[in-house]
């Protein structure tokens, strides 16, 4: 009984986490500074729903009669979607086994990284300037600018992916003598393989959408056709390789679900 | 110096070539905190050793040193005439090829079909272009055929290793050492994610598939009564050391206390 009475009322107290509550602070104070600098006002809004209300009506209906132009457009589009996805993995694949930190030594994966983060440093159409400027205009420009962004992201993915395999499975492979490309090609590809196809499979999703905008910056594609016909104020031309370019996406999307289903 | 090491390497060399012998091991994954200290045994040929004792001291480390998943810090392992402790490299995975492991999860490649993970057995032997096309020899396609028949697996070729059953799964691992042709068989704990029925098939496959071979087997078990029903020879090890090394009945509950510590459990 006197046992009971002297033990101690133990109390919890919850811990309370400093770092997140000062950050929630800071952001807050910083998105009110931000939106002060906007200048949001209800006339603008009203001007603004205006003009895009005469906008869309000149934009229909969608005028097809230049679909040879179209075509011919978003084929170069889909071609550069294809080739940079296609040469984008070729590279991937190496780099990504390369920056992998549970295969390789610290000092190659830092080269690797290395590389893979400047590939991702810039955004597409940036690249594509580029490389129009080196190359000069045309598809060429676009296939490379959208190399390099495949690259910074899929070897990326790649190589986390090489990380989180099981190292069981790899220390049973290496206890039989095996060499080590045959440890990557028993132990550790099968483990990566499926996601290594979901990560392709959405670059080629995200090639085909940026193949449509390199063309922008002269880069080749349906996006310079895009481009002009904006700056010719063909808002009906315009509303035509819109909703073509729609198709195209939603048809690839279709393709990539039968193919992670496939290869699951 | 050079006269002890002279001494050591005579000494050594007058064992038979398909003897175990660990000289002097030592493990320190922390300097100066030795999970194996300066351990020494000498295991015959053909027969089945099992080393026992509590968790966290040193038995896989000891099993996984011998076939150099692990490196040692210190010491020599002897087996056919090499020291298995000193290789690097190519000579190294040609030493691997003949020392085939039994783990305690099984260690398949989940998504590789059972046929498969039995002919990764061969790796050592298969070129990367063969084994990324898997053309592997008629013969070794032969012997995995046999041996899934001896493991009983002959009904699951194509089935995914992610598939099966733990006790299925080791018995597949069991052929995958098999394959090997292996002159010792390793196996870190590989009943104790089995239920007890097929923890004892699994022993009986193992154990009668090495004496029909004649090679030697190290097993790390921490089921005592099973240790002294398949081994002929049984290690305790406590604290990185080797405190209990005798036959299966000469072990005694004061053994165990030893090795295990306070007497409670024992019934």
């Amino acid at each position: 009984m006197s046992n009971q009475a002297d033990q101690l009322v133990r109390e919890y107290v919850p811990k309370r986490n400093w770092l997140t509550k000062i950050s929630w602070g800071v952001l807050s104070v910083y998105l009110f500074y931000v939106f002060g600098l906007f200048d949001l006002n209800i006339d603008r809004f009203i001007l603004g729903l205006d003009n895009g209300s005469d906008f869309i009506s000149r934009m229909f209906p969608p005028n097809f009669t230049r679909y040879n132009l179209l075509i011919e457009g978003l084929l170069e589009s889909l071609q550069i979607g294809v080739i940079a996805t296609t040469c984008g993995v070729i590279f991937s694949v190496p780099l990504g086994f390369l920056a992998a930190r549970n295969l390789m030594p610290i000092w190659v994966t830092w080269i690797a990284r290395t590389i893979i983060v400047l590939c991702r440093s810039f955004h597409p159409v940036i690249v594509a300037i580029l490389f129009v400027k080196a190359v000069g205009f045309g598809a060429l420009a676009g296939v490379l600018a959208l190399i390099v962004a495949s690259i910074g992201f899929i070897a990326k993915l790649f190589a986390e992916a090489i990380e989180e395999i099981s190292l069981k499975q790899i220390e049973a492979i290496r206890s039989t003598g095996a060499s080590f490309t045959n440890i990557i090609l028993i132990g550790v590809l099968p483990q990566v393989l499926g996601r290594f196809i979901g990560f392709i499979s959405y670059q080629l999703d995200s090639n085909l959408r940026n193949s449509t905008m390199v063309g922008l910056v002269g880069a080749g594609g349906i996006g310079g056709t895009l481009f002009a016909a904006f700056q010719r104020f063909d808002y009906d031309f315009v509303a035509a390789i819109l909703i073509s370019i729609i198709a195209v996406i939603m048809t690839g999307e279709g393709l990539n679900n039968v193919m992670r289903k496939l290869y699951r | 110096m050079v006269k002890s090491t002279s001494q050591g390497a005579k000494g050594l060399s007058a064992a038979p070539n398909d003897q175990l012998v660990i000289h002097n091991l030592t493990k320190e994954y922390i300097p100066g905190i030795p999970v194996l200290n300066n351990l020494s045994a000498s295991l015959d040929a053909r027969d089945i050793t099992a080393i026992i004792g509590p968790s966290g001291t040193g038995k896989s480390t000891l099993i996984r040193c011998i076939n150099r998943l692990v490196n040692p810090t210190s010491g020599e392992i002897h087996f056919q005439g090499i020291d298995l402790a000193n290789l690097s490299g190519k000579e190294l995975r040609l030493a691997r090829r003949e020392i085939g492991m039994v783990f305690q999860e099984y260690n398949l490649v989940e998504r590789l079909s059972v046929m498969e993970n039995v002919l990764s057995g061969r790796l050592g032997y298969v070129s990367s272009w063969r084994a990324w096309l898997r053309k592997f020899s008629s013969e070794d396609v032969r012997t995995a055929f046999d041996l899934l028949d001896q493991v009983g697996m002959a009904d699951f070729v194509n089935q995914r290793a992610d598939a099966l059953s733990g006790g299925q799964r080791q018995r597949v691992s069991i052929a995958r050492a098999l394959m090997q042709s292996p002159a010792m068989l390793l196996a870190d704990e590989p009943t104790s994610s089995l239920d007890p029925k097929t923890s004892v098939e699994i022993l009986e496959l193992m154990t009668g598939q090495a004496k029909d071979r004649e090679i030697p087997v190290i097993i790390n078990i921490h089921d005592v009564s099973l240790a002294k029903r398949f081994a002929d020879r049984i290690l305790g090890m406590s604290n990185g050391f080797i405190v209990f090394d005798g036959k299966p009945n000469e072990l005694k509950d004061e053994h165990l206390k030893t090795i295990y510590g306070g007497e409670d459990w024992l019934s």
